[in-house]
């Protein structure tokens, strides 16, 4: 899933200072899983901005919204009937959700209230770690499923480094050396001798080297 | 001038704390009007939104009572609910509003004393910190025009 965290209160507060009227929009997936944006986030929030406003005498009037997917222009069209009442849109969907409703109400105001992370996998709960990086073409069948470009913190794509020390990483004993899981990993499976092939290095174009990038399904495509 | 009578509302759970109210009115105890009880079958069915909602809407302190450590008739609900005041307390600093307005407490079904000195002390600390700021708004002004209901 698509990671997030909410921003620091003052910040959102700063972006909507002035407005009276506000839609609150949250979004059922990612963020709702990972607990940044989802109902109760929203409705956490907008209570938490509305005692703000009032604590310091004005009022505000916050309607709250969780769409299904705010990355999808059939949900973010449920919009539409409140979106001329309200002075700005504030989301709690990841930049995809924020971008997409952005894009379909140019006239108006939209302000982030999280802080998109990455793309992880819940480890226990409450706690979320990055996964992949979406690099365009995936290594993990070359690595025991295990990736290096998300995890290992120089990317390398033949590991470890000077730095792998005990299992843990230099930059940080929070950290596991990923190079050291991919040889247990290896090892658990009876193929230690992949780990003697050399990846090659890597065409970073099916990754941000070659610009945004999209993807054009023609048989779906309209 | 007027002594200040704050609204503090406790979510008691089922187990302990609601019964150990019942105890402390059985027992004659004295303890402040002030608190205004909501049962709940276990602290941990007590949400974050619930404790935020509470003071939005006006209670000047909010209290989750739950049994002692290791006691929970649903084995960690009362932890869980340690934890969530711990999360809203934070909350509650970033918007500027004191965070000892919110408070966990732990008791038994058999401490009806221990229910009477809490609800007196916890009155009185939130008597000390005055009004919660949120409700002298919500008392003085009307909220701006709403946003129309579609449906």
């Amino acid at each position: 899933m698509i990671t997030a965290e909410r921003k620091p209160l003052a910040e959102i507060i700063d972006y909507i200072d002035n407005c009276r009227r506000i839609l609150l929009v949250g979004c059922n997936e990612c963020v709702t899983v990972c607990a940044a944006g989802g109902r109760k986030e929203v409705a956490m929030l907008a209570s938490a901005m509305q005692m703000d406003f009032m604590k310091r005498g004005k009022t505000v009037d916050i309607r709250e919204m969780t769409l299904e997917r705010q990355c999808e222009p059939e949900y973010v069209e449920e919009l539409a009937p409140f979106i001329d009442q309200v002075d700005a849109v504030v989301s709690m969907a990841c930049g995809c959700g924020v971008q997409e409703v952005v894009r379909r109400f140019r006239d108006k105001r939209v302000y982030p209230a999280v802080n998109t992370q990455f793309m992880g996998a819940a480890e226990r709960p409450g706690v979320w770690a990055e996964r992949c990086h979406g690099c365009g073409n995936c290594l993990l069948g070359l690595t025991g499923g295990i990736c290096p470009i998300a995890r290992c913190s120089k990317r390398l794509m033949n590991g470890p480094c000077g730095g792998s020390s005990k299992g843990k990483c230099e930059v940080s004993p929070e950290i596991d050396c990923v190079w050291q899981l991919i040889w247990d990993r290896l090892k658990e499976l009876g193929i230690e001798d992949r780990y003697e092939e050399i990846i090659l290095a890597k065409d970073w174009r099916t990754e941000r080297g070659g610009g945004p990038r999209k993807i054009v399904r023609e048989d779906l495509a309209q | 001038m007027e002594r200040f009578e704050p609204v503090i509302v406790a979510f008691c759970c089922h187990y302990c704390a609601y019964t150990a109210a019942d105890m402390a009115g059985t027992m004659r105890l004295d303890y402040p009007a002030n608190v205004k009880i909501v049962r709940v079958p276990c602290s941990g069915k007590v949400d974050p939104i619930h404790m935020m909602k509470a003071l939005e809407l006006g209670a000047d302190g909010v209290l989750v009572a739950g049994c002692l450590e290791g006691d929970c008739h649903f084995k960690t609900g009362n932890v869980r609910a340690a934890r969530r005041v711990a999360y809203v307390q934070q909350q509650l600093e970033e918007i500027g509003i004191e965070p000892e307005r919110l408070a966990m407490v732990t008791m038994s079904a058999g401490m009806g004393t221990r229910f009477a000195s809490i609800a007196n002390e916890f009155t009185e600390q939130i008597r000390k910190l005055g009004p919660n700021p949120v409700a002298a708004v919500r008392k003085g002004q009307a909220a701006a025009e709403p946003v129309a209901q579609v449906n």
